[in-house]
């Protein structure tokens, strides 16, 4: 039996407002429990919610860059249930109405490319944390979470196998980091995957029942948990069970989805319109302005830089992870006129030395301009790609320009063709057992020569020349 | 000066005929007296109400004193008020002391009203009888042995015995109409929207609306102005220019179009009450008004629909009480659902329970469509045959409730009996529009009743007008137990 595995993601986005969706406290992760907390957010008596419009701005703006319907009119909903991190014993949501509606999203999966479809995005707000570990026989609730802008945007069960799924929230993620809607901080709960996973034999048209794992908070935690509970229904189907509808969380340490024993499965959230909160009616001349400002995506800009700067797909989608880094490159390749160079330069030894350091490019200390004067100095010899990256370490560290460095450390390519001679001259004298092999027809002890050369020379000789007056000296 | 309206008593300060201290001295005096009879007021703090009278004096003693400085006003324990505690006439609040101050309750202050105490009312405005209360009932000065009408029953009561000139109260299917017309008195619940919700804790967020008692229309306005305006911390808030709603007190009647539903006028309406009302409409004739018949053919329908989007809205704003972060929670209990459920069994009330059960039900899956939206589309027919009915005539009129007020323990083991008599108020909640209550006579028994005054959406200045010149005409108003 051929299993066919069916996925649609619901990916829950927290939104780079400043206070939250329905009150004026902050949003800013990482505070003492309960400090972020307004009278609002901790559902006091008589309080009552206020739409922050940021947070509808933002759903446009993703609404928009996925080709999507903007509901012009919208309407919040509240969705009932009692947990003691939802103070209100409601969230508020949205249900019929939501404000994006359809649209698409493109993927790459290897060498190949797939649409998957939106069903929609709305906004709500998140639930306040509980924890379970910290007190002894206890659960401590922290509000501060509670309120928080979120976008939740469903996809199709489009997807069919787990590297898919990937590729989408990994997509998704970049998408929603690139717009400045989010900061996309998995570890702080920025930006968390619910998977629908089912099976069904090939051919067959009705989908199998599914199960929804909830909260993944990492691209390796979804596809180690969607492997996993395909494995796990396909095994049930094939020993004669049935899947049986419910939700389940993953559990990294064991490698395994669980089921959540809680009667949350046969919940009855008895929607209805928020009657604390009108109708949101969004001004076409806000969906013109969001358009306006929008920025080129990271889909047209990779195939821009293909085209442009004649880089590599992989270069190209590298470059791409995100708009600072897409716009750093594309100063650079401007500035120096190196496209390759360039490309070669941000994938490479940028990307190194901020990983090292735990950075990202906005922090980059060495600008674009500043980089491509050391790329011209390579473009034109005055010091080789090896040099060159001796060059790069000491920018990074200090605000000196290329030239200033080579100057002061002496770090010039010797090109002087007399200079060279007299090195060689001299590796020669001192290297015998090379210069006799390579004459007996050892090909690689020239190479041997040339490293001595370089080594002789402080890695200065251009090893071009000093390969061509070894080869000449030796063939007297 | 116990009988003396606000304007009254905002004369006298002005003149320094009094001071803010002595003259809120008074009155707490007058509820030492009485309160133990009529229970009007669940809180009391005989220090807190002095110190702003204190305040109030000095501020009038350095110039900054405005029209109703340091004039005395009762607070409907729904309206939070930073520092006292806000019961809502439940046991699940009786340990809340409330953080913030309600937009209405920080306007009273701003206008330096001075604070004579919190009233009681029914639980979560729950009720029309005001014995749903945790606190006990409260009596109907005119006879303690009839109720004095619900939730804002310990407004009315406090405003009927003189306890206090004035006191804010809240109106979601009739609870600042009813008790105002039980206890002789005036009261007025604005159009939806004209007050904010802010701390006002929620019964019906569609339906409820803040608004006040005192003992002449003239008051009335004065208050509305001090209550009335945009607060954006309510998104049901208006936007609109302010306005003085005493500015149209003075206006004759001549040429006014009073319209007479006939479906207030028909079998259920005892003879008391009908009698009030109709001389009432004679008066407002010889004071150059005509009479419209007119027709609001679905009045019927307005319980109903009340009785099921009211408790819908309520079961899911009473689902913050759970015991987790303030009020009543349970003393024992073995896990969280444990918790919850014997918080809310001890917390509530049995009208409470019983409109939160209901309100659920309609919600749920497979009931949605036949109960909550079937309802919300009545209310758009009830509130269809009002603008209707406006394009006819000018203001509407009609009795408040059917009968005056009956005896304390008679009703309350039937609670849809007690619905039923809500059949003259429900509709203007649901419709959002403004309506007044203004003693119009007695009942054979001495009992109260009021004159139903509506108007078109923010037209409160106009109902204030009709009521102002009414009270021109007669004494109905002025009349005031012998206690």
């Amino acid at each position: 039996m051929k299993w066919e595995v069916v996925i649609g993601l619901e990916v829950h986005v927290q939104l780079s407002t400043v206070s939250k969706i329905f009150s004026g406290a902050s949003t800013a992760f990482g505070a003492e429990p309960n400090t972020h907390a307004s009278a609002v957010d901790l559902a006091y008596p008589g309080v009552l919610p206020v739409l922050n419009e940021a947070a509808v701005e933002r759903a446009v703006r993703l609404g928009l860059a996925l080709g999507s319907t903007i509901n012009l009119k919208n309407v919040f909903a509240r969705k009932n249930y009692f947990y003691p991190d939802l103070p209100k014993g409601y969230q508020i949501s949205q249900m019929d109405l939501p404000i994006v509606e359809f649209g698409t999203l493109t993927i790459q999966v290897g060498d190949e490319e797939k649409v998957v479809r939106l069903t929609r995005a709305h906004l709500e707000e998140d639930a306040g944390k509980s924890l379970h570990e910290d007190f002894h026989g206890m659960t401590g609730i922290d509000l501060n979470r509670a309120g928080t802008p979120l976008l939740e945007v469903v996809s199709e069960p489009d997807m069919r196998s787990a590297e898919e799924a990937v590729a989408y929230a990994r997509t998704l993620h970049t998408l929603v980091t690139w717009l400045g809607i989010s900061d996309g901080n998995m570890q702080e709960g920025s930006f968390r995957v619910d998977a629908n996973v089912s099976v069904r034999p090939f051919g067959q048209a009705e989908f199998g029942t599914r199960c929804e794992i909830k909260n993944l908070n990492s691209f390796r935690f979804l596809e180690a948990a969607i492997k996993f509970e395909v494995e796990r229904q396909v095994e049930l189907i094939e020993d004669g069970g049935r899947v049986v509808q419910e939700t389940r969380l993953y559990d990294p340490d064991r490698g395994e989805t669980r089921s959540m024993r809680s009667k949350e499965d046969a919940h009855d959230y008895r929607y209805f319109p928020d009657p604390d909160l009108l109708p949101v009616n969004i001004d076409p001349a806000l969906i013109k302005l969001v358009q306006s400002q929008m920025p080129e995506l990271p889909a047209a800009m990779k195939a821009r830089f293909i085209e442009q700067f004649e880089i590599s797909v992989y270069d190209a989608s590298l470059l791409t992870a995100s708009l600072e880094m897409a716009r750093y490159f594309e100063a650079l390749a401007l500035a120096s006129g190196q496209g390759k160079l360039a490309a070669n330069w941000v994938v490479g030894e940028i990307a190194a030395r901020l990983n090292r350091d735990s950075m990202s490019i906005d922090a980059c200390p060495i600008s674009p301009e500043r980089l491509a004067e050391l790329i011209a100095r390579i473009v034109d010899n005055t010091i080789s790609g090896k040099i060159a990256k001796e060059v790069f370490e000491a920018m990074w560290e200090s605000s000196d320009s290329a030239d200033a460095i080579i100057d002061a450390k002496g770090l010039k390519q010797i090109t002087d063709s007399g200079a060279i001679e007299a090195i060689v001259d001299q590796v020669l004298a001192q290297n015998t057992k090379s210069v006799d092999e390579y004459r007996a027809g050892k090909e690689k002890a020239l190479n041997a020569l040339v490293g001595q050369v370089m080594k002789a020379s402080k890695g200065k000789a251009n090893p071009a020349q000093a390969q061509e007056i070894l080869k000449q000296k030796l063939a007297n | 000066m116990i009988n003396a309206t606000l304007k009254a008593l905002s004369q006298q300060l002005a003149a320094k005929a009094i001071s803010s201290e002595e003259l809120t001295g008074q009155y707490l005096d007058r509820i030492e007296a009485l309160n133990p009879e009529f229970n009007a007021f669940i809180t009391l703090d005989r220090e807190k109400s002095l110190a702003e009278a204190k305040n109030a004096d000095a501020a009038r003693a350095r110039g900054e004193a405005g029209l109703l400085t340091g004039v005395p006003l009762a607070h409907k324990d729904i309206f939070c008020q930073q520092g006292w505690k806000t019961s809502c006439g439940s046991r699940m609040l009786d340990n809340f002391i409330s953080p913030y101050d309600a937009h209405v309750v920080e306007q009273c202050r701003l206008a330096g009203l001075v604070t004579l105490g919190r009233t009681n009312m029914d639980e979560f405005a729950m009720g029309s009888s005001t014995e749903n209360s945790w606190y006990g009932p409260t009596k109907n000065p005119w006879d303690p042995a009839a109720i004095p009408g619900g939730s804002s029953g310990g407004s009315a009561a406090a405003v009927a015995a003189r306890m206090a000139p004035a006191a804010t109260a809240t109106d979601t299917g009739g609870s600042i109409r009813q008790p105002a017309s039980h206890c002789g008195v005036t009261g007025l619940k604005p159009s939806y929207g004209v007050v904010s919700r802010y701390g006002m804790v929620a019964f019906a967020s569609s339906l409820d609306q803040g608004g006040v008692m005192a003992q002449t229309a003239e008051d009335c306005a004065m208050m509305l102005n001090v209550m009335a305006g945009f607060d954006r911390r309510d998104s049901t808030s208006i936007e609109r220019a302010r306005e003085d709603y005493t500015g149209q007190l003075a206006s004759p009647l001549a040429g006014l179009k009073i319209g007479l539903p006939r479906e207030y006028f028909a079998d259920g309406l005892s003879a008391d009450v009908a009698r009030v009302i109709e001389a009432a409409v004679a008066e407002l004739k010889k004071l150059g008004a005509t009479v419209v018949d007119i027709s609001l053919p679905n009045t019927e329908l307005s319980i109903p629909a009340y009785y099921v989007i009211a408790p819908a809205e309520a079961s899911s704003n009473l689902s913050r009480y759970d015991g987790v972060r303030y009020g009543h929670r349970a003393a024992e209990y073995h896990d969280l659902n444990d918790m919850y459920e014997k918080t809310r069994a001890e917390g509530f009330g049995t009208e409470v329970k019983r409109r939160i059960m209901v309100g659920t039900y309609v919600l749920s899956h497979g009931y949605y469509d036949a109960y909550y939206l079937k309802a919300q589309k009545v209310r758009r027919l009830i509130a269809n045959d009002f603008v209707a009915a406006f394009k006819q005539c000018d203001v509407i009129l009609g009795p408040v409730a059917p009968t005056a007020a009956f005896n304390i323990g008679e009703k309350c083991n039937d609670p849809v009996e007690m619905y039923l008599s809500d059949i003259y108020t429900l509709s203007v909640n649901l419709a959002g529009l403004p309506g007044m209550s203004v003693p119009a006579g007695f009942a054979a028994n001495g009992r109260p009743i009021g004159l139903q005054i509506i108007g078109n959406y923010f037209a409160e200045a106009k109902m204030l007008n009709v009521a102002h010149q009414f009270q021109l005409a007669t004494d109905w108003h002025s009349r005031a137990p012998a206690l």
